[in-house]
């Protein structure tokens, strides 16, 4: 599945990433040579196999539906680039 | 008085409680080291002098008192991954910016709690994607070591590069480091330094910036095999801010250095011999099959049959939950905004394109295309499924051994600026082809100097352990640490 210019563009915009144009052509040859070398997983058989998504076999651990912490505006916008009484200031999302 | 930086965290710690010196002159030695030799190293990327001077202070105080606590007036340093409430959290990329917490993670909470005192936060390549730390914002760590008869400068090993190197130059008696694929190993095996990743759980990750959370795990980076042991204790905790942390109790790790290994036995995997590495790198291991062995040990071969397919399925995973974590730097809430953008999707893409470096951006990517629709399965999926695969070999693999010996790294420590690795992502990424196995098992896994190559370069030799076995792996490490009595340190030209 070899990765073009326009498929390297597409997933640069899935990203919310905006590479140069120049930078596209070297893009899709790296990409390339990772996928390519990730294709080997091809060659094992995994029919029945259960994917493995964590290393802990655990079941999540459950705590009372209550608020354990809180109050702390100041904290939570203390490192935002823009903040007006407590609320982030973002770019206007609607025309 | 002799110079207080060379001692080992177990040295400095008996000087403290009997007195000998105090924490304020063990601190402002360091002080003193890191302010010499920083602008050729490049380990601290922020210094907190005056923290480490109050922290000393308080500390001398409760030594004075008899209340000194498990680390109680030791200076160490903190991998930039790290959050530390009131202090620059960069994970060493440029869209964190100036990001200053405002809480503390809980393994360096614990290291306060038990005494310890702040130098500073230590250089690492960019969210911890790197073997060589050459993706930090702040540009690359130089290794302390260099080749006999060579000026090259290089690479400490990454992503704890700025640790390791720290570790390796006295800068700090201990670091912190992390570690997703080998990240803690690798630059401990580049720099002489043991490093060790336990297994996945037994430290909370809560306040460390995330990379690929089912893979990352804190650990140290250490001088000696009971230093890291002294390290764990204070590191692993059960947390609740963190729903894959173990609630299990941490056993005092230190009793299991100096225990025999008689009768232990001893896994070594046939796939582990690669084609391409230099004899050295056998050779090395076949002396710690034989240190092994006169110890008492049994030695039995095994088999991991899924081995070769480790890094690549490292290669889905780890991108695809990086693709993830990494959404959340946005440029709304905290970190770096473009300042000339004026809509949402601008901001967005322009904030993150010139905020992430060129691995990272690459490693999004690559996360994005194997979850888009369409390549999920293929993907994504099989990759989880090998996985599996991998974890089974070492179940299967611990029915017949209670450890694996295996080389840390395939090579010792390379140049900066290698422009082969640079041109070439994968061959880059091979240097963790012996240590990410067990991140994706979630198994520990431990790097101890056992020798120098031809060049006069360390070389690791890495113990694996079943799940929560810290203990045995820290047993045969400190047999392998006693017989290769690797006491060199890297001749000072910084």
């Amino acid at each position: 599945m070899a990765i073009d210019v326009a498929t390297v563009k597409k997933v640069a915009s899935l990203s919310r990433l905006r590479e140069p144009e120049a930078r596209l052509e070297s893009l899709s040859g790296e990409l390339n040579g990772i996928l390519g070398w990730i294709e080997q997983l091809n060659e094992i058989d995994v029919t029945g196999v259960e994917p493995m998504t964590t290393a802990v076999a655990a079941a999540a651990p459950l705590r009372e539906d209550v608020v354990s912490d809180g109050g702390k505006v100041a904290d939570v916008v203390k490192n935002a680039p823009k903040t007006v009484d407590g609320f982030f200031v973002v770019p206007k999302v609607v025309e | 008085m002799s110079d207080l930086t060379k001692l080992t965290l177990k040295g400095a710690l008996d000087g403290l409680k009997a007195k000998t010196f105090s924490s304020s002159e063990l601190t402002e030695a360091f002080i003193g080291a890191i302010e010499h030799s920083n602008g050729a190293l490049n380990a601290y990327v922020e210094t907190t002098f005056d923290k480490a001077r109050a922290q000393a202070k308080a500390s001398d105080e409760r030594l004075a008192k008899g209340e000194g606590r498990a680390l109680e007036g030791a200076p160490l340093g903190i991998k930039d991954l790290y959050c530390t409430e009131g202090v620059r959290t960069t994970a060493c990329s440029k869209i964190l910016g100036n990001f200053i917490p405002t809480y503390e993670s809980t393994v360096t909470a614990n290291l306060w709690q038990g005494g310890a005192v702040m130098l500073g936060k230590l250089n690492m390549d960019e969210f911890a994607m790197g073997s060589s730390n050459e993706t930090s914002h702040w540009g690359p760590v130089v290794n302390p070591w260099k080749a006999k008869d060579s000026n090259q400068a290089l690479t400490p090993g990454g992503s704890s590069g700025g640790s390791a190197a720290a570790v390796a130059a006295d800068l700090c008696l201990a670091a912190t480091a992390s570690d997703t694929g080998g990240s803690i190993r690798q630059p401990a095996a580049f720099t002489g330094t043991v490093g060790i990743k336990p297994t996945y759980g037994r430290a909370s990750r809560f306040g460390m910036v995330a990379f690929a959370s089912s893979l990352d795990q804190a650990g140290p980076i250490t001088k000696t095999v009971e230093d890291a042991a002294i390290m764990l204790n204070v590191m692993c905790s059960h947390d609740v801010k963190d729903s894959t942390s173990l609630d299990i109790e941490v056993p005092d790790f230190t009793k299991f250095i100096g225990k025999s290994v008689k009768g232990l036995r001893i896994g070594i995997p046939d796939e582990y011999r690669l084609d391409g590495i230099p004899a050295e790198i056998d050779a090395l291991w076949e002396q710690g099959i034989a240190w092994l062995k006169d110890a008492g040990a049994e030695i039995v071969r095994i088999t991991l049959p899924h081995t070769k397919y480790a890094l690549p399925c490292y290669y889905i995973v780890a991108p695809a939950e990086a693709s993830s974590n990494l959404a959340r730097y946005d440029g709304m809430r905290f970190g770096y905004r473009d300042p000339e953008a004026t809509n949402l999707v601008d901001t967005y893409e322009l904030s993150r394109s010139e905020g992430f470096g060129k691995e990272v951006k690459r490693r999004i990517m690559i996360g994005t295309y194997v979850l888009s629709a369409g390549f999920y399965d293929a993907y994504y999926v099989k990759a989880l499924k090998v996985r599996r695969k991998i974890a089974d070999d070492f179940t299967e693999a611990f029915k017949s051994c209670d450890v694996i010996l295996t080389p840390a790294t395939p090579s010792s420590a390379f140049a900066l600026g290698d422009e082969k690795k640079a041109a070439d992502p994968v061959s880059m990424y091979l240097n963790d082809v012996f240590t990410v196995t067990t991140n994706l098992a979630g198994l520990p896994g431990l790097s101890v100097p056992a020798g120098l190559d031809q060049h006069g370069l360390p070389l690791g030799l890495q113990v694996i352990g079943k799940a929560l076995d810290e203990g045995t792996v820290l047993t045969i490490a400190s047999v392998l640490e006693q017989a290769a009595g690797f006491t060199q340190k890297p001749s000072k030209w910084w």
